[in-house]
C-alpha cells in the first residue's frame, strides 16, 4: 500500500522487508530496515539509531567552562567540534570575547578536523563501498602504475610498488585470515571498478591510514591530544611564546614550523591522492546516481570558520549559510538558531514522550523522556527486536526539523548552498568536476554527489588551513600573541541568568548547542547534531528525513548482500553517538536488565 | 594455540620480511615496551611459534575515541598491526561486511577460535531499559558482550569507559553505563583506561599479549604497570617549576608563557596515572600539560565527578598542601608525593579488584 509523504517521496512496505542491523563502518549504532518490491527495487526504507546515552542531563548542575570535555565525548571521530560549539555556547551566553588569535587557532583545530575526518571516512569508512579488495589481487602492477600516473604526479606509483603491496596483499588474503575484509561483498555486481583501480585504491586506503595519524598532530600542537584535544572558555590554552625564556615551553617557532609543514603535507595529499582518487572511482560509477534523497529539496547549513574573532554573522562565516527549501535554488533563506519557531525537535516516532507529541520544542525549551515502546506491528520482542514498526515510534534519534521541514546537512548541502549562492570558491569546483566527468548538475544529487562534495570540501578546508596558519604568522609578526580573554573567567562576574547557543559545521554537517546558565551552573542543555537531521525517523506530518529518502527507488543486485544500501547510508558519514546523546531530565531508572 | 594457525613469523615471512629485519623489529618494539635486550630474544621466539591471534573488538555505549586513537599508533603503524600481527576479524567500526554477513564472523569466531580469541571492548553496555540503550543486531549489546567474552582468552578494556564507565556513567548515570568487569565475572581483563588512551600504549598492550601470549602485570586495579604506575606529576617536564614554586595564576598570563606549573589551574597530573608525560601523545608531540591546559585526569575512574577540571585539587587540600604551594620548595613537593600517595592508597583499598592470572 503505497502513501506519499508530504515532502514527496512514495512509500510503500508491502514488499518483502530486509533488515541491516549492525550498519558498520559507522561512529555508534544503527538499524537500517527496507522494503524491496518484486523488481528488489527499495520502496519503503525505516533508519533507527540504537544507542542512547545522555550527557545533557549530565551536565545539568555542572560548571559551564567544564561543558567543551563533557560534550566533545559525544563523539571521538569528529573530535573537537563539540566542544569548539559548546565554548561558542557558553561564550554567547555570558558575552565574551575572544581574542583574534583564539579564533584562528580554533579555526585551524576545526579545519585540520575537516581534513582528517573527510580523508579517513573516504577511505577507511567508505572506500569498501566501491572498492572490490579481492579484484585488486588480479591487477596488472604495470598497468595500475600508468592510471596512477596518467591522474596525478603523487611519487609512490611505480610499478614495483604496487607489485610489492599486492604480493603483501595476496599473502594476507591466501592466510585465510581476512581479518576487517572478512565476509565482504566481494565480487557483488554493484563494484564497477576495473582491477588496477582497485590496487591503487587499496595502495591509498594504506597510505591514509598512515598519513592521518600525521595530520592531527596539529590538534595535539595545540590542544595537547588527539583524540579529544583541550579547549577553553574565553580563548584558547596555548600561549604562544617566540622569544626569549620560557619559550621552550609553549607555542614557538619549532611549534609553528611543524603545523605548517604538515599543512603542506595535508594539501599535498588532498590534491594529489584523495581528489584524483574521487575523480577516477567516480568517472566509472557516473552511471550509478541513485541516493539523492532530500539533497535536491532541502539541504542547510549553519556556516562556520569565522574570518574574524566574535563575529559568526553569515559575511564572517568562510563556509556557507542558509536553507534551500523545494529545490528552490534561487533562493537561500537566512536562519535565527534563537527564534524558538525555526529550530525545533519531534518525538512522535521517536522513543521520547512528550506532553502534546503533536508539537515540536525549541531546543532551549527541550524536554527528554524515554518512552521506549514498541509498534503493533514490530516483529519479535523488546529485547529481540526482528522488525521494526515504523507507523510507531522506532528511533532513539528525535526528528528535528526547520520551521517544520526535514533538511539534508553535510558537505553536499554547504557545497548546493555555496554554489546556490554563486560563490565561486565553491562553484567553479564542482563545475570542473561536472564538466570533467561530464555529467549534468543534477548529478550532484546523489550518493556520489554527497562523496565528492566531501572531497572537494577537504581540499578546500586544506587552503583555508594555509591561510589561517599564515594569518597567524601575521598576527604574531606585528606583535600580537594573545590567546585568552579571562575577563569575565570567575563565575562571580556573570548574570545570575543568561542563555545562548554555539554552532559549527560539524564535518558530517550543522551542529547546535543550546545551554541556559543559572547562579553559575548549567541549568539546561541541549545539542542539535548533524545526523539527528539525516538519520531522523518520521515527523508527525510523515515528512521523512535524508537517511530515509535516500534509500527509496535503489535497486539492489541481490537484497541478501545490502551493499548498495551501506553504500548510500556511508556518503552521510553518519555519527551515531552524536545523534542520540539526548538524555532523560530526571534520569530515573528504567527496568533493569539481569546481570547474570 | 593449535597448530592449524599460522605463526606471525610464518606471515611476516611470507609477506617477503627478511629474518633481519624481523629481529629488529623484535628488538625496536622491545625497547619501545621499555623492555631489557632479553626480551627482544623472547619476543622473536614467541612470534616464530604463535599464529595471528584473532581480536574481536565490540563496542557499546561509546565516542569511537579509543579506535581513534588506536589508529594513530606510530610505532607499531596501525596497517602492520592489521595486517601482520593481529588478525581482527571484526570490528565494527572498520569491517566491510554489515548486518547477517558481520554477525556470522562473530559465531563462526567463537566455535573456531574458542578460548583463543582477544575479545577487545570498546564503551560500556547500559543496563537499563532492559540493555535496549544499546542494540546490536535487535538485541541488547551486554547479551553478545556476554556471549563474546565467554569463550575468549582474555578481554581488553579500552578505555574509560569499559575500564569505570566514563561520561555516560558520570552522575546520575541515567542509562545505568557499567563497565565491563561489573558484567563480565569469569576472564582475566586487562584494563587500558584513558579518554581515551594513548595508541602506542594501545598498541603495546596487544602486542605484548600477541607476542608473549600472557597478561602484562597488572596493578590491583587492573592496569597494565608498564604504562600506569606512575602520576603524570612524576615526569611532568613542568614539575621543576612546581618544586619552585612558579605558577600559571590566569590564562596567557606571563607564567603561561614561559610554561610554568599548571597546578593552580586545576591540573589533575598529581593524582593521575597515565604515560602521558613520558610516552606523550601522537608520536611523541605533546600531551595536555605541554599545550598550555591541565590535566582532567582522564585516566582515573570516575573523573568526571570530582568537580570542576579548573577547581585546584581539593584531595590535596586535605593535607594541608595549598596553602604550602603558594609559598615555595622542594619540602612541599615531598608532602604533596606523601598525601597523593595516602590518598590513593585509601583508594585503592577500597576497592576489591582481583588480580587476573596469568594466562597462555
Amino acid at each position: 500500500m503505497g502513501i506519499q509523504t508530504p515532502n514527496g517521496f512514495n512509500l510503500d512496505n508491502s514488499g518483502k522487508r530486509i533488515v541491516v542491523d549492525p550498519v558498520t563502518r559507522i561512529e555508534g549504532h544503527m538499524r537500517v530496515e527496507v522494503n524491496v518490491d518484486k523488481d528488489n527495487v527499495i520502496r519503503n526504507a525505516v533508519s533507527t539509531g540504537t544507542m542512547w546515552r545522555g550527557i545533557e542531563v549530565i551536565l545539568k548542575g555542572r560548571d559551564p567552562r567544564d561543558a567543551w570535555a563533557f560534550t566533545e565525548r559525544i563523539c571521538g571521530v569528529c573530535t573537537g567540534t563539540h566542544a569548539l560549539t559548546s565554548v561558542r555556547a557558553v561564550e554567547n551566553a555570558l558575552d565574551i570575547k575572544i581574542p583574534e588569535n583564539a579564533n584562528t587557532i580554533r579555526n585551524i583545530m576545526q579545519l585540520t578536523l575537516q581534513v582528517h575526518d573527510h580523508v579517513v571516512h573516504f577511505y577507511h569508512l567508505h572506500a569498501l563501498d566501491w572498492v572490490d579488495v579481492v579484484s585488486a589481487l588480479s591487477a596488472d602492477p604495470k598497468a595500475t602504475s600508468a592510471l596512477a600516473q596518467s591522474i596525478s604526479s603523487w611519487p609512490l606509483s611505480s610499478p614495483g610498488y604496487f607489485k610489492d603491496l599486492q604480493t603483501r596483499l595476496k599473502k594476507f588474503v591466501e592466510s585465510g585470515q581476512l581479518g576487517p575484509f572478512k565476509n565482504g561483498y566481494w565480487g557483488h555486481p554493484a563494484y564497477k571498478l576495473p582491477p588496477e583501480a582497485n590496487l591503487m585504491a587499496v595502495a591509498h586506503y594504506l597510505e591514509a591510514l598512515d598519513f592521518q595519524k600525521d595530520m592531527v598532530k596539529i590538534h595535539t600542537i595545540y590542544g595537547g591530544k588527539n583524540p579529544h584535544p583541550n579547549w577553553l572558555v574565553g580563548g584558547v590554552p596555548c600561549s604562544i611564546n617566540v622569544d626569549g625564556v620560557g619559550a621552550v615551553g609553549a607555542i614557538n617557532m619549532e611549534r609553528l614550523n611543524l603545523v605548517s609543514s604538515i599543512i603542506d603535507r595535508m594539501v599535498e595529499f588532498t590534491e594529489q591522492v584523495y581528489l584524483p582518487d574521487l575523480q577516477a572511482i567516480a568517472s566509472f560509477y557516473k552511471d550509478w546516481l541513485y541516493g539523492g534523497g532530500l539533497s535536491s529539496k532541502s539541504v542547510m547549513s549553519y556556516g562556520d570558520i569565522p574570518e574574524h574573532a566574535n563575529d559568526y554573522t553569515a559575511a564572517s562565516l568562510k563556509m556557507p549559510r542558509g536553507v534551500i527549501l523545494n529545490g528552490n535554488l534561487a533562493e537561500v533563506l537566512p536562519i535565527d538558531l534563537a527564534d524558538p519557531n525555526q529550530v525545533q525537535e519531534f518525538v512522535t516516532h521517536s522513543w521520547y514522550k512528550y506532553p502534546d507529541e503533536t508539537k515540536g520544542l525549541h531546543p532551549w525549551d527541550g524536554v527528554t523522556e524515554p518512552n521506549y515502546v514498541l509498534g503493533p506491528k514490530a516483529k519479535g520482542t523488546k529485547t529481540n527486536i526482528e522488525a521494526l514498526d515504523e507507523e510507531a515510534k522506532y528511533s532513539w534519534i528525535k526528528s528535528p526539523r526547520w520551521k517544520g521541514n526535514a533538511v539534508e546537512v553535510g558537505p553536499l548541502a554547504r557545497y548546493i548552498i555555496g554554489y546556490a549562492q554563486k560563490k565561486p570558491e565553491f562553484k567553479e569546483p564542482v563545475d570542473k568536476l561536472l564538466t570533467d566527468l561530464g555529467v549534468p548538475v543534477t548529478a550532484l544529487f546523489s550518493t556520489l554527489g554527497r562523496t565528492a562534495a566531501r572531497a572537494l570540501e577537504c581540499q578546500w578546508a586544506a587552503r583555508q588551513l594555509r591561510y589561517f596558519q599564515d594569518k597567524l604568522m601575521a598576527s604574531i609578526k606585528a606583535g600580537d600573541t594573545a590567546t585568552a580573554n579571562v575577563d569575565k573567567w570567575k563565575p562571580e562576574t556573570w548574570p545570575k541568568e543568561v542563555k545562548g547557543v554555539g554552532f559549527t559545521e560539524a564535518p558530517r554537517g550543522a551542529l547546535g548547542h543550546w545551554i541556559k546558565i543559572k547562579d553559575g551552573k548549567i541549568d539546561n542543555y541541549q545539542a542539535v547534531v548533524p545526523t539527528t537531521w539525516n538519520g531522523s525517523p518520521r515527523d508527525p506530518k510523515g515528512g521523512i528525513g535524508a537517511f530515509e529518502a535516500s534509500l527509496l527507488d535503489t535497486p539492489m543486485a541481490d537484497p541478501n548482500q545490502p551493499l548498495e544500501i551501506i553504500r548510500t547510508l556511508h556518503s552521510f558519514d553518519p555519527c551515531l553517538a552524536c545523534s542520540t546523546h539526548v538524555i532523560s531530565e530526571d534520569g530515573q531508572e528504567m527496568a533493569k536488565v539481569t546481570v547474570r | 594455540m593449535s597448530a592449524d594457525l599460522e605463526t606471525f613469523y610464518e606471515v611476516i615471512r611470507r609477506q617477503g620480511i627478511t629474518r633481519r629485519s624481523f629481529t629488529k623489529f623484535c628488538s625496536l618494539t622491545a625497547a619501545s615496551l621499555g623492555l631489557g635486550a632479553g626480551a627482544a630474544t623472547e619476543m622473536a621466539q614467541a612470534l616464530e611459534t604463535k599464529p595471528r591471534v584473532p581480536v574481536i573488538w565490540m563496542h557499546g555505549l561509546e565516542c569511537t575515541c579509543c579506535s581513534e586513537s588506536f589508529i594513530r599508533s606510530a610505532h607499531p603503524l596501525v596497517k602492520d598491526v592489521i595486517l601482520s600481527m593481529i588478525s581482527l576479524d571484526y570490528d565494527d567500526t572498520i569491517m566491510a561486511a554489515a548486518g547477517h554477513q558481520a554477525e556470522a564472523i562473530l559465531q563462526e569466531t567463537r566455535e573456531k577460535y574458542k578460548g583463543k580469541y582477544i575479545l577487545a571492548v570498546e564503551g560500556n553496555p547500559p543496563l537499563n531499559e532492559g540493555g535496549m540503550f544499546c542494540i546490536d543486531g535487535g538485541r541488547p549489546f551486554v547479551e553478545k558482550l556476554k556471549e563474546m567474552a565467554e569463550d575468549a582468552f582474555a578481554v581488553i578494556a579500552w578505555g574509560a569507559c569499559a575500564s569505570w564507565g566514563c561520561v555516560q556513567a558520570a552522575k546520575p548515570n541515567p542509562t545505568q553505563a557499567t563497565p565491563i568487569d561489573k558484567v563480565i565475572k569469569n576472564k582475566p581483563i586487562i584494563k587500558v583506561p584513558g579518554c581515551p588512551p594513548i595508541a602506542e600504549v594501545m598498541t603495546g598492550v596487544v602486542t605484548y599479549v600477541t607476542t608473549f601470549g600472557k597478561l602484562p602485570e597488572l596493578d590491583r586495579q587492573g592496569r597494565p604497570k608498564m604504562f600506569y604506575s606512575q602520576r603524570i606529576h612524576d615526569k611532568c617536564y613542568r614539575r621543576p617549576h612546581f618544586d619552585a614554586g612558579q605558577f600559571v595564576e590566569e590564562w596567557d598570563d606571563e607564567g603561561a608563557k614561559k610554561g610554568h606549573c599548571l597546578y593552580k589551574m586545576g591540573c589533575k597530573g598529581p593524582t593521575t596515572y597515565n604515560a602521558c608525560s613520558t610516552v606523550r601523545w601522537n608520536g611523541g608531540v605533546s600531551f595536555p600539560i605541554q599545550s598550555g591546559h591541565g590535566c582532567i585526569g582522564c585516566s582515573e575512574e570516575g573523573f568526571w565527578d570530582k568537580g570542576s577540571f579548573y577547581d585546584r585539587l581539593t584531595g590535596i587540600n586535605v593535607f594541608g598542601i595549598e596553602a604550602n604551594a603558594d609559598k615555595v620548595g622542594a619540602t612541599v613537593a615531598g608532602v604533596v608525593a606523601a598525601g597523593v600517595a595516602a590518598h590513593a592508597a585509601v583508594t585503592a583499598v577500597k576497592r576489591i579488584v582481583k588480580k587476573p592470572e596469568n594466562v597462555g
